[in-house]
């Protein structure tokens, strides 16, 4: 079934164009990787999907809901959520924190029994608090259970925000370059680690330059140039679409 | 966070403990006078400290909503003859109805913008109460009548030192459990980053005008304890100076820290009474705290004091 469909997708900044025309969709469930050179749009069509930028023109559905225009917090309740390329983690708070941010949603928090600390609050806080602590397990964190984020380094703070992105408990995952900065032993299990996420029936979309991972995961590729799409299919159809080769993939280039 | 919780409850059991022993040391009206000022002065400063430390906002108008509660108690028991507990939750009640009017349109606003937006509330607040002669008694002020609960009245330095002994823990008690609730969560998460906070399902904007009506609603409430309590008000409690005293009180105690807050506000009331030469120069002494305080301890004094021990601990 398809869950998200973007039609006709325009986006400007001021007269400078960066997303043109864009058409395509993306299967329920499925591992679906846009690819494409540096400020090919990739991002951009990210941060339009999920509720941070209005489009200039075009449409996304989701689950058959048109979705434009409607802001971030309203699509995490309908189940989108995201990483980021630059991380966004919330360095005043613990890492337990950080992932319990993610229950926000869940908590349905409120001002009076907070206050008055009903003991439902404390209840089911301790629940949350639980479920963090399994999820931290699950993307492989546990050693930073009582770290402060501020104290954590770089590739255990991209896995913080992949907790903090699943305690969302999103039907569409969009990650934003999680490879990007690790190193190999950091990149290690994410392939796996992806898939598992995808088993769970969590539809993924992947903005990845390391091809490695992209061809390891991917059920269907979405490739991007100057915010057009160049090229779309399983990975055997686009790693030898000659278009493709020409302006992403190269001869013996860093994307092979 | 259950050690944050442990040790937040410390704190609440200390803090009651010093407002019951107290009396015992406290010599004479004078520096009951002083003491009842800190705990007023702590209230706002507790609220403003959610506003400004835990979401990562900044107001530069609070003592406005603290002069609104000082003139609109008074005014409500006064005019209209309301038992002043009544009109004190009024008051509270309209304070928190117009920041709530005020706050959409200003707290989409950021950084130096939201600072010029909440200064220029705080100002037309003060040119009003200075205007409005007829109800206010202008820059003379008015008097205030005496507070009474149940037909009992409120009089004399002792009994206030109770009823704001009271206020103030219950203000503490029920700040540490916002700040180590979900609501809280989303407040810190907001400061940490707008996006990731929104990405996550929380409604940015609705948080933030719910601590901002929440803060002015304490400063309301302060500023109605203060009226009753010091018989007498005048526009002075509501101007852009006492505005920044509050600030700096917060500053100075420690962003993100509901005990800063209350050792900010002390030092700072306490301060010009220590140092009587100092009252001259009472805006020139808070203008160095707080440039002071963000050159050489930009977390404030408790935050640092506090990593310093945890650091000397291990
Ligand atoms: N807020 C913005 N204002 C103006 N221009 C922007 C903005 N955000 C992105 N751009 C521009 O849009 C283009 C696409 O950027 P985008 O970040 O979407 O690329 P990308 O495909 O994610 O690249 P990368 O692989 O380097 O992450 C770039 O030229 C960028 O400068
Ligand atoms: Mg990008």
């Amino acid at each position: 079934m398809t869950q998200l469909v973007v039609e006709g997708l325009h986006k400007s900044f001021g007269a400078f164009a960066v997303l043109h025309d864009l058409t395509f969709s993306i299967r329920e469930g499925s591992i679906h990787s846009i690819i494409g050179p540096n400020g090919a749009g990739k991002t951009t069509l990210f941060n339009v999907i999920t509720g941070l930028y209005p489009p200039t023109h075009g449409r996304v559905l989701f689950n058959g809901a048109d979705i434009t225009g409607r802001p971030a917090h309203a699509l995490a309740a309908l189940g989108i959520s995201r990483t980021f390329q630059n991380l966004q983690i919330f360095l005043n708070m613990s890492a337990l924190d950080n992932v319990l941010v993610g229950y926000h949603l869940s908590c349905r928090p409120r001002l009076l029994p907070s206050l008055f600390r009903w003991p439902a609050v404390v209840r089911r806080d301790h629940e949350y608090r639980q479920r963090a602590e399994q999820l931290m397990a699950f993307v492989g964190l546990s050693a930073f259970v009582g770290a402060e984020a501020s104290a954590m380094p770089y590739g255990a703070l991209k896995r913080l925000e992949l907790a903090r992105a699943l305690a969302v408990q999103p039907k569409m995952l969009l990650l934003d370059e999680p490879a990007a900065g690790l190193n190999p032993k950091e990149t290690g299990d994410l392939d796996t680690l992806i898939q598992r996420i995808a088993e769970r029936g969590v539809t993924i979309v992947l903005v990845e330059h390391d091809m490695r991972l992209v061809w390891a995961v991917s059920n269907h590729i979405l490739v991007l140039d100057e915010g057009r799409k160049l090229a779309e299919g399983t990975g055997a159809e686009v790693r030898h679409n000659p278009d493709v080769v020409a302006a992403y993939l190269g001869e013996g280039g860093r994307h092979r | 966070m259950v050690d944050h919780r442990r040790k937040g409850t410390r704190g609440l059991v200390l803090l009651a403990l010093i407002i019951v022993a107290l009396p015992a040391v406290i010599p004479n009206a004078y520096i009951y006078d002083v003491v009842i000022l800190i705990g007023i002065n702590a209230i706002v400063c507790i609220g403003l400290n959610l506003l400004i430390g835990y979401a990562g906002q900044i107001s530069l108008g609070h003592a406005g909503f603290f002069g609104l509660g000082a003139y609109a108690s008074p005014l409500l028991s006064d005019r209209l003859d309301w038992p002043p507990a009544l009109a004190l939750l009024a008051a509270a009640m309209a304070v928190g109805l117009l920041s709530f009017a005020v706050a959409k349109p200003i707290l989409k606003l950021r950084g130096h913008y939201l600072a010029m937006a909440t200064l220029g509330l705080g100002i037309i607040i003060s040119i009003v109460l200075n205007q409005e002669g007829q109800l206010t008694g202008g820059p003379d002020g008015m008097p205030v009548p005496p507070f009474s609960l149940l037909g009992q009245r409120a009089e004399g330095e002792a009994t206030w030192y109770w009823i704001v002994g009271a206020l103030l823990l219950a203000t503490v008690w029920l700040t540490l459990n916002l700040v180590d609730s979900p609501v809280g969560r989303a407040l810190r998460a907001l400061h940490g980053s707008e996006v990731a906070a929104a990405v996550t399902g929380i409604d940015v904007l609705r948080y933030k005008i719910m601590v901002f009506v929440l803060s002015a609603v304490l400063a309301s409430v302060a500023g109605s304890v203060y009226a009753h309590y010091a018989g007498f008000i005048t526009p002075s409690e509501a101007t852009f100076f006492r505005s920044i005293e509050f600030v700096t009180m917060v500053v100075l105690g420690g962003m993100a820290s509901t005990f800063g807050a209350l050792i900010g506000a002390a030092l700072l009331t306490a301060l010009p009474q220590v140092l009587t030469p100092l009252q001259d120069y009472q805006m020139l002494t808070f203008g160095a705290v707080l440039v002071g305080t963000m050159v050489f301890m930009p977390k404030g004094l408790v935050p640092s004091l506090a990593e310093r021990l945890a650091r000397h601990r291990r």
